[in-house]
């Protein structure tokens, strides 16, 4: 190696050190913070002791009854299920309107295209809750959709459609805030699709089922991964959504969380349940890599 | 090189050292949402030149939470837990001990049976604020029944099952649950939280939403008749135009409390806090908190004050022969039965 040589290793550690500094700071650390504590002893009024403890972890599983004996405690188990249930049911949606919708906009001409990006970008502008309540709106007795039924004649004024606390209510809100992070993805893999492999297929007679599925989908499959990925994750720890379109009746993952903190001020099963949604994500994460990773080994055989 | 290093490294030590400055004159006051009026904060600025920034909670596990993780940081100057947190904060070292409140020029209107309460016998780290209680609350329009008894709430009639709302914390509804079946509030007997537990989940069949927020609302559109409701806050409601709403003092007696203001560690103006505590212990700006909130107070003198609208508040007046029970620290023990009967419910 050259002097030059070593100058330059130097220079990129040097530039990247920001970054890394960064990631120490910001998600490192909080992370480290949150490991600790799910290895603490919890407080009655909140916080920790500093005592080595696998309570916290524990807990998922096994649980003292009212009458402190140990046993086999699903009711976190359920709760982990339904969200997995939920965010699956979420991301499919999401995609069942994603899909269509990222191809539609990849086929208009540039000035139209951006437009429509442009649309699909801008709820982002405001607070997730603040949309989230707009749905309270749009769905509760006497909402926009109940009143407009109303003008119509198709529901008498006493009568109510009961469309919120439902979990239909959650899942339109958790498909209304995450589609865009769905929508986007597909359309950059679609965008740089090769037009003229659509033209050839139709001069082969292949029909419009076939076109989808043998070359508009494996195309657009990385984006399809992506989005699927970036919405399933943030509906795995949703809470605003469940909490105002759901009632709270029932504990997801992310209420769950929260609940620890706050009511239960049990900080370590809080962490603990944290650190278990973190590996949820990070199997989910792997599981996509391998999907890309098998993707890609296909694309580069044909 | 090294100079290239020197300049990431200064930067990075500003993220460090960029601690807020206080500049004199200022005062964060920490409160429950809805609660702090704004003609007084501005009454207040203008006597004294204090400019106030307020922030809101809406529970005291939130609060607690706070000035927990904060650990003497947190930047507030005031906060407003009640009865029983303020109890878990002095034994916690979470708010800061306030040498003379007793010889405040204001402290001579607070009545006598409310200096030095018994959460805090020597008045050093509290002042008065509001007191009122929590129930239930019901439309008297849709609902035949007269709020006579705590089971009406939790074992409901056909006629409003499924428009029956709860709070979202489990503190208050145990508590009322416990009032429901007779028995005593941080209850450590499992026998007895079963029983809660059962009253719980056979309530849940009824219930549209556990929600803290945004009650009168949800009682205005008729999307509820029956709601868990604070006193203050129904009248509040009532006064907003749910001309119907009546909140219940069922004889098995209501959950009571009592919020003061307290400093929380690490408060930098001391001075300034001292000063809006002695400032709202005066009955014309106590009046202005009641007149806002529809809670009563500790101060007897501020009644002249009082609104008429204040004065002819139906849902703040307890009934004779209705126990109004104070909300306590419950210990780790019954505070892990609570828990699990929550968990349980919301599984």
């Amino acid at each position: 190696m050259n002097i030059q040589g070593e100058n330059k290793t130097q220079n990129r550690i040097l530039s990247l050190l920001p970054l890394w500094i960064v990631i120490g700071i910001f998600m490192i650390g909080p992370l480290l913070v949150m490991a600790v504590v799910s290895l603490m002893e919890s407080n009655v009024y909140g916080g920790v002791h500093f005592k080595f403890s696998l309570s916290g972890y524990r807990q998922i599983l096994f649980d003292t009854n009212l009458f402190d004996e140990i046993e086999f405690n699903p009711a976190y188990l359920i709760i982990i299920a339904r969200s997995f249930m939920l965010a699956l049911a979420a991301t499919f949606l999401s995609l069942l309107i994603g899909f269509p919708a990222a191809y539609f906009i990849s086929r208009q001409s540039d000035r139209v295209k951006n437009i429509l990006i442009f649309l699909v970008t801008i709820p982002f502008w405001t607070n997730l809750l603040i949309r989230t309540f707009a749905w309270i709106i749009i769905l509760g007795k006497g909402g926009v959709i109940e009143s407009s039924f109303n003008f119509f004649g198709l529901l008498d004024e006493e009568s109510s459609l009961n469309l919120m606390y439902t979990n239909s209510a959650i899942l339109i809100g958790l498909v209304y805030s995450y589609l865009p992070l769905m929508v986007l993805p597909i359309y950059a893999s679609m965008e740089k699709m090769d037009l003229r492999l659509l033209e050839a297929a139709t001069d082969l007679y292949s029909n419009r089922i076939e076109l989808i599925r043998k070359i508009i989908l494996p195309l657009s499959m990385p984006g399809i991964i992506g989005g699927s990925i970036l919405v399933f994750v943030p509906c795995l720890g949703a809470f605003i959504a469940p909490d105002l379109l759901g009632g709270g009746k029932k504990l997801l993952l992310g209420s769950l969380i929260q609940f620890q903190f706050s009511y239960a001020r049990n900080w370590p099963f809080g962490a603990a349940m944290a650190m278990f949604l973190l590996a949820l994500v990070i199997l989910v994460l792997i599981f996509n890599a391998r999907l890309n990773r098998k993707h890609r080994e296909y694309a580069n055989q044909k | 090189m090294k100079g290239k290093l020197l300049k990431i490294l200064v930067s990075i030590s500003f993220l460090f050292f960029s601690t807020s400055v206080f500049a004199a004159g200022k005062l964060n006051l920490y409160n429950w949402a809805d609660y702090t009026p704004e003609d007084l904060i501005e009454k207040f600025e203008k006597e004294t030149g204090i400019s106030v920034t307020v922030d809101t909670y809406d529970s005291n596990e939130t609060l607690l939470a706070k000035l927990q993780a904060g650990g003497g940081s947190t930047g507030y100057d005031l906060a407003v837990p009640s009865q029983h947190f303020v109890e878990i904060m002095i034994k916690e070292g979470l708010i800061e001990k306030v040498d003379g409140i007793k010889d405040m020029p204001n402290y001579k209107y607070v009545a006598d049976q409310f200096q030095g309460p018994s959460f805090d016998p020597n008045q050093d780290y509290s002042t008065p604020w509001q007191m009122g209680s929590a129930s239930w609350a019901y439309r008297a329009d849709s609902y035949s029944g007269n709020g006579s008894s705590m089971m009406e709430f939790f074992k409901p009639s056909d006629e409003v099952c499924g428009k029956v709302a709860v709070f979202k914390s489990p503190e208050e509804v145990v508590n009322m649950a416990h009032l429901a079946l007779g028995s005593s509030f941080c209850s450590e007997d499992p026998n007895e939280m079963q029983a809660v537990m059962d009253l719980l989940i056979e309530q849940k069949k009824c219930v549209a939403v556990y929600s803290s927020e945004g009650i009168n609302e949800r009682l205005m559109s008729g999307e509820v008749i029956m709601h868990a409701h604070w006193d203050g806050y129904s009248q509040v409601g009532k006064w907003e135009g749910v001309d119907d709403l009546t909140y219940a003092y069922p004889k098995e007696g209501v959950v009571g409390w009592f919020d003061s203001l307290v400093m929380p560690k690490g408060a930098k103006n001391v001075e300034e806090a001292k000063a809006f505590m002695n400032f709202v212990m005066h009955p014309e700006n106590m009046a202005m908190l009641s007149n806002f909130a529809a809670y009563a107070n500790a101060i007897p003198e501020s009644a002249k004050y009082l609104s008429d609208d204040m004065k002819n508040a139906t849902n703040i007046q307890v009934p004779d022969g209705i126990p109004v029970k104070f909300g306590q620290a419950c210990n780790k023990e019954s505070q892990a039965l609570i828990d699990k009967v929550w968990t349980k419910l919301m599984q």
